[in-house]
């Protein structure tokens, strides 16, 4: 910053350092959403919206896409009772592993775990327990409103802010005793909010490798 | 050149090496002692001695030579340590010691001899109050730290002190034979040059012998010429910043005993704080009751506060168990001890804070607490052969293990890499086109082409594609440790892609893409 000063007149120092202020302040629009990789901007073109939880059956591959660019960002993401999540595809879609907390088994204390994940953690990827009343969900995402932090659930939630569900997924690369898998296509049909309206179709090519 | 200001007194313990593993062995003094570094005899008590042993004496001579002898490996840590309540003794009487190696250590002389009144005076005190506490040392003063310590070899038991007088060290040197300077690489050029006495060397040029020798031949022309002086930073003592906590009667329930453990932990944290370090690992050892003792080190993201310090007993107390968990019998004491101190200049935090961290790092610890140790952790990547041995989880606040994953793995899979790795494969089967089991030859092709796939108890599926096989294996030379697999991926009727692996002639998935 100080070599930068030597070199320039005050006003101009001044106004680098509003315009930095300036990004620092995100407006009201751009703070009401993680933001996601590019390539899921057809999926979901404004981000994931704080304070909510989003429902997505089919696909492991999908929420972590999701979380990526948050992720990459600089936020803390969290891993609750997905066991068998895959560490190599998390960080291969660009999830930072330093800020990834993992909670393996959270035995019979399910909710108040994902609860105080969710105070500090800004995404937390859980897999959908095996019951859940609709009273508990619904403190849940009071408590997620509050904390402006985001659920993705593997599986079903009753009353998501949006559900993604894979209808097909082809591969290619991969014959009849040759070669290896390599790109992915996905049908996903993304329902917002609680309308009634029909649901939205679109499709996802998803490269081998996801990052350079 | 040959002022008081240059006087040193040197104090040397003969054999301290042997002293030393006497003392930690509790061995009694009759007995013939070695100690060996490096296959050699590195040095031997007096009655070793007169059998005919040496030092640098190979340890069978050694043993044929003196047949009751006890040979003992030469630990040096182990002598440095044993030195050190002498040091603090000696430092009781004369501030300022120099440790010039265990057993042998200087002192600025000019401060002693006025405070007791001359060198002799003083000489003569410090080796009466280490005689008190049953040291047998041998003093010796000189100009130089090379001369005193010279001074202080040609000593024996009847005169323990020996002066030499005020600018005569060089003079006192100079019969000495060049072997003296116990320099391997030197001292076989100089006697060649025909300098067998230190007064030869002395009276070469310095300028000269610094042209030929380098740093290593001015060094050894100083000590010659009496002109090396005192260096090196003085003796300071270590602090110990451990703390106890002392349970009487011992006590059995966590909230109690980590209760009991905040004062401890907030004065060592303080002490710390005082000396400006900060810990940023603990090590906390338990003992019961029964006399049980568990250890177990803890490492901190930033450094340990003092509720982070009480944290760490409580988990290490509680085992994976969750909150309800106990210690298994009354407690009596813990011990903290911190094991990696750093400066806290470097864990200040930075002028924007890393607030967010810090109530990340709380929230963890909370949860740690509610779930028992183990159960949150941070994932790295680590390297292997298999899925799921590619996946570290190391408990939060641990050190992560150094990764090995930047080595080559032969038999890795090309990317994209799956999304759910089963941390247990699950069992499978895979079926040929006619319903019959498929198996890879020794030739390394299938027996026939997967054509179903079983997953657990659902029903048959049918393969759309797949690819394999794709050998594995691990550590063949390894018994316990071997194993050989084939890997196939395979696509299903649905859609669904699987890492399929072939092991002793099971099926298992070992991963999807989903």
């Amino acid at each position: 910053m100080s070599s930068v000063a030597a070199f320039e007149s005050p006003a101009s120092v001044r106004q680098a350092l509003q315009a930095r202020i300036s990004s620092m302040q995100s407006t009201r629009l751009d703070e009401d959403a993680f933001p996601v990789l590019p390539m899921m901007r057809a999926v979901l073109g404004r981000g994931l919206r704080r304070g909510t939880v989003y429902s997505i059956s089919g696909s492991t591959s999908l929420a972590l896409a999701l979380v990526a660019a948050a992720s990459q960002s600089g936020e803390w993401c969290g891993v609750l009772d997905v066991p068998d999540l895959g560490l190599e595809a998390a960080a291969g879609w660009g999830i930072d592993l330093d800020r990834l907390v993992w909670v393996a088994d959270p035995g019979d204390r399910w909710m108040s775990t994902v609860g105080s994940m969710a105070d500090v953690l800004g995404l937390v990827i859980v897999r959908a327990p095996a019951r859940v009343t609709s009273a508990e969900a619904s403190r849940l995402v009071a408590r997620l409103r509050q904390t402006r932090s985001t659920m993705l659930v593997l599986g079903e939630w009753p009353q998501p802010e949006s559900q993604i569900r894979v209808v097909s997924s082809t591969w290619t690369g991969l014959g009849d005793g040759y070669g290896h898998l390599t790109d992915r296509h996905l049908e996903l049909e993304v329902r917002q909010g609680q309308s009634a309206g029909p649901p939205r179709r679109s499709r996802l090519r998803v490269p081998a490798a996801t990052l350079p | 050149m040959t002022s008081t200001d240059a006087r040193v007194l040197v104090v040397w313990l003969p054999d301290w090496p042997i002293i030393a593993a006497r003392r930690r062995l509790e061995l009694p003094a009759e007995q013939p002692l070695a100690l060996i570094h490096k296959g050699v005899v590195f040095a031997c008590s007096s009655d070793a001695r007169t059998s005919g042993v040496q030092r640098g004496l190979a340890v069978r001579e050694a043993q044929l030579r003196c047949p009751q002898l006890l040979v003992v490996t030469y630990d040096p840590q182990v002598d440095a340590r044993a030195f050190e309540p002498v040091v603090a003794s000696l430092e009781d009487l004369v501030p300022g010691v120099r440790i010039l190696r265990p057993g042998l250590c200087a002192i600025r002389a000019r401060g002693p001899a006025r405070f007791y009144g001359g060198e002799e005076r003083a000489a003569s005190t410090i080796h009466e109050a280490l005689a008190k506490a049953d040291i047998a040392a041998r003093l010796g003063i000189a100009d130089s730290v090379f001369g005193a310590e010279r001074a202080a070899l040609q000593t024996n038991d009847s005169t323990p002190v020996s002066i030499v007088a005020l600018g005569t060290t060089r003079q006192f040197l100079a019969s000495a034979p060049i072997s003296t300077l116990d320099d391997s690489t030197l001292v076989p050029v100089l006697r060649r040059l025909g300098l067998h006495s230190l007064g030869d060397f002395a009276a070469l040029d310095r300028v000269a012998v610094g042209a030929r020798f380098g740093e290593a031949g001015l060094r050894a022309h100083d000590r010659a010429s009496a002109v090396d002086r005192l260096s090196g930073a003085e003796h300071t003592p270590e602090i110990d910043f451990g703390a106890d906590a002392v349970f009487e009667p011992a006590l059995d329930r966590v909230d109690q005993i980590a209760f009991g453990v905040r004062t401890a932990s907030e004065s060592m944290i303080d002490r710390l704080a005082e000396s400006g370090l900060v810990c940023t690992a603990l090590r906390i050892t338990v003992t019961s009751e029964s006399g049980e003792r568990r250890e177990r080190s803890w490492s901190h993201p930033h450094h340990f506060s003092a509720a982070d310090v009480v944290d760490r007993v409580r988990w290490q107390l509680q085992g994976s168990g969750g909150v309800n968990a106990g210690p298994t019998s009354p407690v009596e004491r813990v011990e903290l001890s911190p094991a990696r101190v750093d400066t806290s200049a470097h864990h200040e935090s930075g002028l924007w804070g890393t607030s967010l961290d810090e109530r990340v790092h709380h929230a963890l610890a909370r949860l740690h607490s509610m779930l028992g140790h183990g159960a949150v952790s941070t994932p790295s990547l680590g390297g292997g052969r298999f899925l799921s041995e590619r996946q570290v989880l190391v408990a939060w606040g641990d050190e992560t293990p150094p990764s090995k994953r930047t080595l080559p793995w032969p038999g890795s899979i090309p990317p994209p890499a799956p999304a759910t790795v089963f941390t247990q494969p699950r069992p499978a089967d895979v079926r040929g086109p006619g319903g019959e089991p498929i198996d890879v030859d020794a030739r390394g092709t299938t027996t026939a082409p997967p054509a179903w796939l079983t997953l657990g108890r659902s029903p048959a599926m049918k393969v759309s594609s797949w690819a394999g096989p794709w050998p594995v294996t691990q550590r063949w030379w390894d018994a316990e440790a071997r194993r050989s697999a084939h890997r196939f991926q395979m696509i299903d009727s649905e859609g669904m892609a699987w890492l399929m692996i072939l092991e002793d002639h099971e099926w298992a998935a070992e991963a999807r893409y989903d």
